[in-house]
């Protein structure tokens, strides 16, 4: 009896820590790809080739492989294979967007509010997609950090999506959204003189902070008194140290100039500019500070400070020099980034690299994961989708898409309701009709900030 | 003698100022001439594919297409050799001139004050100078319906084409009443109790008007009849003079408003929306309501769908038998319309069919089947010249014509890339500090 009770206790210990494992530990997969035509990225375009997948990396690239023992094997002959896609602006699998109690609010984070059940990470990765960029709203001038995320749907653990190695990334916004914010509640910011000021005065009370602290350590004894630790500062310090690449939702040319300015005085010079409809007119200044652009590929007039835009914005700025990516801030347009990346060759004739680039290696290097995935190489992790024509057709359809090599969709073997949970209280189910406003997920994610008021605006 | 080359030289200088000045007019006026369209590849829609076909236009009309067709002395040629030519697309559901930036309430004109006001005229209200015009044709699309939203009736749609400097002039001859069909259907941030509420309420609000429609229908000449203007305009719909719109999405409104329909007694309806239509396309057929569906690039309704319902949904309508046509339902971004036909196309419904439904279904389903959506003798010179298949987007659009009028080919859009992809001055040479 005794021993039996050990035996229970043991075992539930074992089951304990082996589910600890489990969620440290992120599947992996064995494929074996082959006779596809393979869109490197890095390394031209290959007829006929195999790619090898092992322990979620890949191992191998090129004609007549080997297959090892214990490989899946698929045989791609007239597909084409593609890096998997990444959405480098997405609110998707978030349950909660703005933290709007504050105009700045570095201090929180969007891995706090992951839900791996959203049936959108399932649509996203039947568009190809593989890994996302779950950003905070726009209703502030420091919003809140970010998640960058792998989909690997099936799992009910947030922390399984998580993509391990990526840097911390903070969003950061100007222009209208917090003015606006600003305004309804009576305080600053109500102009971008106001956001410019807001951000200055956060930095330089962040390095006071910083200062405040070195003295301390610098010269600890306990009659002195340790400063009051503020995780808020703590951020605001990371961002000036380099450590937290900061992302920004901006539309017009001088407010992206201004934050150049400002980042220059601060020495921060991690710097992607998100939605940056005007990036185009500051396009030579984007270039020499190094700054990257993410944006719509033809999203505009929506809002004021996106009627000047063009769709030409993608095309003017990579002629510029200028690293940019195709994001879709849309639970709908996620689906078809290859599609969107593929209107750079109608405004503005981009080839067929340069336009894949735009939702594979450049969304990479905008949140420091370039490393691990964008491209086809041998080393980087085993991200790849797989299309029946060349992604840049209209026509292609998605077929198979891997995240570390395990199988996260296949065309063949789709079934029509993906859902996770299922609410059982639920007798009919929810008929939601499509409305493109409606689905943009930063003008979605306002509601959430009912304490402003701000209902269907912000995008 | 040097004085004469002086002088020739002054001439030359003017001569080539002036040219030039004129050059950069046209650039941005249409040209109205008689075309000879020569050596492209004509896509007819309704007689097929010609190689090597010529077309001639002469005061926007089509006055002759083939092969072997005699040009006009008096027609500027224009060789299209390697080209295609397609009629100009229709987008049949936008609100284009209406709405100028969306989140500005004074550059809106589409939804008028009340849930009854049957008798605005989208029409009225449209902005022949909106920005979203030429960036919209340049793209192919020669013209939309327009319509105003909100409501149970809020007013008629009218469809233009996208050229002209007066909505008269814009106007193409084919307007109809909307009327939004009590949805069933939750939008975004509505809980279902707050749905079932409005859906209840609209229901009575349309029943009860059109009951008292149809009463003022009989009496509206007699001497007692008061003047109502929105009884005036519902009137005509129930004497069926006038074509209606019905918005409708989820399936089982759908039905309903099949059942609405036939106890109406109502002939000349559209069904307009219909995301759910491939649940109930066997019903839809059988009713023999002709669709505007779309957008096509859109969420599926329920959680539970497949991925691609919505790619699906105009394929599973055209091979059950109904008459399908695809919208954009957008405004600023109706250019994206050959990708949704394209993505339909794709997804089942093929390319041919895909292409019927942005331009000669569409023109059936408005009554102007006899002047535009397809490249015919008689038809209205409405069409694009593209380099290829205009679903691809590497594909460029090189030349329009709505009307009979050369189109100018550009836009703010393609301005602004002019200006920029090299601007001048570009980077400051001596960067300028701040003073912080």
């Amino acid at each position: 009896m005794k021993t039996l009770k050990h035996a229970s206790i043991f075992t539930i210990l074992m089951l304990l820590f082996s589910m600890n494992d489990a969620k440290a530990q992120a599947p992996k997969g064995d494929v074996l790809i082959q006779n596809a035509t393979v869109l490197t990225i890095t390394n031209g375009t290959l007829e006929n080739t195999d790619i090898l997948i092992e322990d979620g990396k890949i191992k191998n690239i090129g004609k007549d492989l080997r297959q090892p023992n214990n490989v899946t094997v698929i045989d791609a002959e007239g597909m084409f294979v593609m890096p998997g896609i990444i959405d480098a602006h997405s609110h998707i699998a978030g349950t909660s967007i703005n933290e709007g109690t504050s105009q700045v609010t570095a201090e929180v984070s969007m891995e706090d509010v992951v839900n791996p059940m959203d049936v959108s990470i399932y649509r996203a990765l039947a568009g190809g997609v593989t890994s996302i960029h779950l950003m905070h709203g726009s209703a502030n001038v420091i919003g809140g950090q970010n998640e960058t995320m792998k989909l690997r749907y099936g799992s009910t653990n947030p922390d399984d999506l998580r993509f391990e190695g990526a840097p911390r990334t903070i969003k950061f916004a100007l222009g209208e959204n917090p003015t606006r914010g600003g305004r309804r509640r009576g305080i600053q910011p109500q102009t971008r003189m106001g956001v410019e000021a807001m951000v200055r005065n956060s930095f330089n009370d962040a390095i006071k902070y910083r200062e405040a602290w070195a003295a301390y350590n610098s010269n600890r004894s306990n009659r002195k008194m340790a400063p009051e630790y503020d995780l808020r500062m703590e951020t605001l310090v990371d961002i000036l140290e380099g450590e937290i690449l900061v992302h920004c939702h901006s539309y017009r040319a001088d407010e992206i100039y201004m934050l150049m300015r400002v980042f220059s005085d601060f020495g921060i010079d991690k710097l992607t500019f998100q939605h940056a409809n005007e990036a185009y007119k500051v396009a030579p200044e984007l270039a020499a500070f190094g700054a990257s652009a993410s944006i719509f590929s033809d999203w505009w007039a929506y809002k004021l400070e996106v009627y000047y835009s063009t769709a030409y914005n993608a095309a003017i700025l990579t002629r510029n020099g200028v690293n940019t990516s195709i994001n879709s801030d849309s639970g709908e347009l996620i689906r078809h980034l290859f599609h969107e990346a593929a209107k750079s060759q109608k405004y503005g004739n981009l080839s067929d690299n340069e336009a894949l680039r735009l939702i594979t290696l450049n969304p990479a290097m905008q949140l420091g994961i370039d490393d691990h995935v964008g491209s086809i190489e041998v080393g980087k992790d085993g991200d790849i989708a797989i299309f029946d024509k060349h992604p840049l057709s209209t026509y292609a359809i998605p077929q198979m898409t891997f995240v570390d090599g395990v199988k996260y969709f296949d065309i063949n073997t789709d079934e029509a309701d993906q859902r996770i949970m299922i609410d059982p209280e639920a007798s009919i189910e929810d008929v939601v009709i499509f409305n493109r406003e409606d689905f943009d997920m930063c003008m979605h994610e306002e509601s959430l900030v009912n304490f402003y008021e701000l209902v269907n605006e912000e995008k | 003698m040097r004085s004469t080359k002086l002088l020739l030289t002054i001439l030359v200088l003017l001569l080539s100022t002036t040219l030039s000045v004129a050059q950069n007019d046209i650039m941005r006026q249409a040209r109205a001439e008689k075309f000879a369209l020569t050596n492209a590849k004509i896509y007819t829609v309704t007689n097929g594919v010609i190689e090597n076909g010529t077309i001639v236009i002469s005061n926007g009309i089509i006055e002759a297409v083939g092969t072997d067709v005699s040009i006009p002395s008096d027609a500027i040629v224009i060789d299209y050799a390697g080209q295609e030519i397609y009629p100009g697309m229709i987008d049949s559901g936008t609100q284009l001139g209406l709405v100028e930036i969306g989140s500005i309430a004074e550059a809106q004109d589409i939804r008028e004050f009340g849930d009854i006001t049957p008798q605005m005229e989208a029409l009225t209200a449209v902005n022949p100078n909106s920005e979203a015009i030429p960036v919209t044709r340049v793209s192919g699309v020669t013209t939309v319906i327009t319509r105003p939203s909100g409501g149970v009736f809020p007013g008629t749609a009218a469809t233009i084409n996208l050229f002209g400097y007066t909505p008269d002039q814009m106007f193409a001859g084919s307007k109809g009443l909307v009327i939004n069909f009590p949805s069933s259907g939750r939008r975004w941030r509505q809980t279902q109790e707050e749905a079932d509420r409005a859906r209840e309420r609209a229901l009575k609000t349309l029943n009860e008007t059109w009951d008292k429609a149809e009463l003022y229908a009989k009496i509206e000449n007699s001497d007692e009849a008061r003047y109502y203007p929105e009884m005036e305009a519902l009137a005509r719909v129930v004497k069926g003079e006038m074509k209606v719109y019905i918005e409708v999405n989820a399936a089982k409104d759908i039905l309903s408003a099949i059942e609405w329909v036939q106890e109406k007694g109502l002939s000349d309806v559209v069904f307009t929306g219909v995301s759910e239509g491939w649940r109930v396309a066997e019903e839809l057929a059988e009713a023999g309501i002709p669709v505007i569906t779309g957008p096509v690039q859109s969420v599926p309704t329920r959680s539970s769908d497949a991925f691609d319902a919505a790619y699906k949904n105009p394929s599973v309508m055209q091979k059950a038998g109904i008459k399908v046509a695809i919208r954009t339902n957008d405004t600023e971004n109706s250019r994206n319309l050959p990708y949704h036909a394209g993505f339909a196309a794709a997804y089942g419904m093929g390319r041919e069919e895909a292409l019927k439904a942005i331009t000669i279904n569409a023109a059936e389903i408005m009554g102007l089947e006899d002047q535009i959506g397809s490249i015919e003798v008689g038809k209205k010179a409405n069409l694009f010249v593209a380099t290829g298949d205009p679903f691809e987007t590497s594909t460029q659009i090189i030349e329009v014509f709505i009307d009979g009028y050369q189109i100018p080919m550009t836009s703010r859009q393609i301005e602004l890339y002019n200006e920029f992809l090299d601007r001048v001055p570009g980077l400051n040479k001596n960067p300028v500090t701040t003073d912080q």
